[in-house]
């Protein structure tokens, strides 16, 4: 939300309106009433209008594309994957059927299936986001190569439907994946401004799911949140730098066609309005990094910390000059440095919306168990993705504090209209 | 684990509509699907059918413990072994009714740390003793206390109302068990004989669902297809371990064997606890 948008949502909710008298009166507390602070009064309003409230925190599962690609990154992402154990075309395509009635429940805020009086069933819906607003849930699905063809089989006679694009990502150098953070036939994106509602949704999901499929990776992350961030700048990585400054404008759908979107032409015709989500689990050795000083942590991104300006400039939004020099000839943007690297000649351009992750201690080292959970999406993995990881994986300076552990890539569908469902256009 | 007495026919449980008021309008106004349930009395074939069932493994036990604790006592402590993971199926397949004896299941059956180590007992006390000192010298008393208490169980299971809900509890119980202790091979610790019981635990689960699946499929034709069908899965994944009439020890099984097994269980526990349905007037 930008600043100007914050001020007029605390226009409607009445704020400049009522009377302190008015608030007094309301509150019922008489003289007691001037301890509430300007946060007391702004909670009761809350309170007051919070049926206008949550409906604004609502992102409508349906529509051309799938929610949560486009949609202003929220506080807290739940990504899965699964791999699908029934071999029958039916079930899967029952399973995304349910998927979708419940995705488009909670996005709404609401409970999945009716509620029975029989004690003797578990409820329907597991209950812990009963009471919590919607808070602009987005649940984005996704299918991997892995679901087309493997071990050399055609498992549901889809073979045919496999886009060239959706194979396994080729092995970049200095990856260190691990089998437990990679891959999936299936993938969940859920993503809230609470972490309970973004877990409640994976959780349910994948309970839908038994039978069918089963959890083979899961890692929650998160970012600043809008509280602590009103203005909403660009947030920062746990490096400390401004992570996401480069991406295309969501807004223009030119740009979102060009680059996100996959067009009529681009491969096989389902997946025309979908997009490719590349998913990297990259550990970040934040010890090492903390013992680095600010130069080398500066000459590493190619951007100032403080600002996130681009080097010789001022501004976080300034333009990269990668030919500029330094009076002495050197280039001022170190050629190995990261912002140099992935940015090449410009012409690449991919949606970044990746979130940190800390999943407490790494038992072996006793170093935090930290990183990014990198997450993009592109209309062709092979032009976009690829050849900037290419760049990176060679010779970025950021390498001697990163380890790329986990890596998936997945198709994600296009959308769908209310009465039908997510991947009808892959298996019908 | 928890057992509910049976009410008989149910009301609307107030529980579930103080769940709706909390929401606002915006959340789903969801309409109660008002069931009633049926008297205990038209699934009284099937409650009468499982307390054989229950009693007749109980009595297995006995004799089984018998001959363990014999061989225990006798100083045979390559019987003992032999006798420990085949004895113990009996109980663990017979589970719903034997924890309705809050007392006794554990003097019978409570792990290390379980209990206090001063009032620790039976079956898994005397296997530490077999498999970790490799000798049945000082516990003959444990024996002697383990047979006294698995006979008194057997006096007690006379007493036991067997109910609609023990059993739709007593189902997922048994595999929830499995969930629990037995995929992570917390239960036979010493021995590593955890699929022995695992099995045993489904056996007992699938004995219920077999008892109660004609009732379940008048109600729902799918769901009782679809839980035979996980069951089969469960079973077959089981039989991939059997060796020499048995069943591998634990420890040998892979990482990957034993997340397969985990979540073939929790793929046929999800549909076995709609079985609740059955209580269900058509």
């Amino acid at each position: 939300m930008s600043k100007k948008e914050y001020f007029i949502e605390e226009e409607s909710l009445g704020v400049k309106k009522v009377s302190r008298r008015d608030i007094l009166k309301t509150a019922g507390v008489g003289g007691v009433g001037i301890l509430i602070g300007a946060s007391g009064i702004g909670s009761m309003l809350s309170i007051k209008e919070g049926k206008a409230s949550s409906a604004k925190d609502v992102v409508s599962f349906y529509g051309k594309h799938q929610s949560g690609i486009t949609t202003k990154p929220q506080n807290h992402v739940y990504f899965a994957t699964l791999d699908v154990t029934t071999s029958s075309k039916e079930d899967l395509i029952t399973l995304f059927k349910e998927w979708t009635h419940a995705a488009a429940s909670m996005s709404e805020g609401k409970p999945i299936g009716e509620l029975t009086s029989n004690e003797f069933l578990p409820p329907k819906d597991t209950g812990e986001a009963e009471g919590l607003s919607a808070s602009n849930l987005t649940i984005t699905f996704g299918v991997g190569p892995s679901l087309f063809v493997k071990d050399n089989q055609d498992r549901f006679g889809l073979k045919l439907k496999q886009p060239m694009e959706l194979v396994d990502l080729p092995a970049f150098s200095l990856d260190a994946l691990e089998e437990e953070w990679t891959g999936g036939d299936l993938c969940i994106q859920a993503c809230a401004d609470d972490m309970q509602v973004a877990f409640h949704a994976v959780r349910n999901l994948i309970r839908i799911a038994r039978g069918k499929a089963v959890l083979r990776w899961a890692q929650p992350g998160f970012q600043r949140t809008k509280q602590a961030d009103a203005k909403e700048g660009t947030p920062r990585n746990l490096f400390g730098f401004k992570d996401g400054t480069v991406n295309p404008d969501v807004k223009s759908e030119k740009q979102m066609n060009e680059h996100v979107w996959v067009q009529p032409g681009d491969g096989p015709n389902w997946l025309q309005n979908g997009s490719y989500l590349v998913v990297r689990r990259i550990q970040m050795f934040i010890e090492v990094w903390d013992r680095t000083n600010l130069k080398e942590q500066e000459n590493t991104f190619g951007r100032y910390r403080d600002t996130g300006a681009p080097f010789g400039q001022k501004n976080e939004f300034d333009k990269l000059d990668i030919h500029h020099k330094q009076p002495n000839g050197e280039d001022t943007i170190p050629v190995d440095s990261h912002v140099r690297l992935s940015h090449g000649d410009g012409s690449q351009q991919i949606l970044r919306r990746g979130y940190s992750y800390s999943n407490g201690m790494d038992l072996k080292t006793g170093s935090f168990d930290a990183g990014l959970l990198f997450l993009s999406f592109q209309r062709s993995p092979s032009k976009q993705f690829i050849p900037i990881q290419k760049r990176l994986s060679s010779m970025d300076k950021l390498n001697e504090y990163i380890s790329h552990r986990g890596s998936a890539l997945f198709a994600c569908l296009p959308g769908t209209k209310n009465g039908g469902f997510i991947g009808e256009t892959l298996f019908t | 684990m928890k057992l509910l007495k049976v009410s008989g026919s149910l009301l609307l449980s107030s529980s579930l509509l103080f769940g709706c008021t909390n929401s606002d309008e915006n959340s789903a106004k969801e309409t109660v699907k008002d069931t009633k349930n049926i008297t205990s009395d038209s699934l009284s074939g099937v409650t009468d059918e499982y307390r054989k069932y229950a009693i007749g493994e109980i009595e297995e036990f006995v004799k089984a413990t018998e001959a363990f604790t014999t061989a225990v006592k006798n100083g045979d402590v390559d019987n003992a072994k032999a006798l420990y993971a085949t004895s113990r199926v009996h109980y663990e397949r017979a589970e719903p009714i034997a924890e309705v004896f809050g007392d006794l299941d554990p003097k019978i059956d409570a792990r290390e740390g379980d209990v206090l180590e001063a009032e620790w007992g039976g079956y898994h006390r005397i296997e530490k003793g077999l498999w970790v000192e490799n000798t049945t010298t000082g516990y003959e008393q444990y024996a002697e206390q383990l047979m006294k208490d698995v006979n008194l169980l057997r006096a007690k299971v006379d007493t036991v109302e067997v109910t609609p809900d023990l059993l739709i509890t007593g189902a997922v119980d048994l595999l929830n068990e499995v969930s629990t202790s037995k995929v992570t091979g917390e239960e036979d610790r010493y021995s590593h004989t955890d699929l022995f019981d695992f099995a045993a635990n489904v056996e007992g689960a699938d004995k219920i669902f077999q008892l109660l699946n004609p009732a379940l499929k008048e109600k729902n034709e799918d769901l009782s297809t679809e839980i035979q069908t996980r069951f089969d899965t469960v079973f077959s994944l089981l039989n991939k371990h059997k060796i020499d009439g048995g069943y591998k020890i634990y420890t040998d099984l892979s990482e990957a064997e034993v997340k397969e097994l985990s979540q073939a269980i929790d793929a046929l526990a999800e549909p076995l606890s709609q079985i609740g349905i059955v209580t269900e007037a058509l």
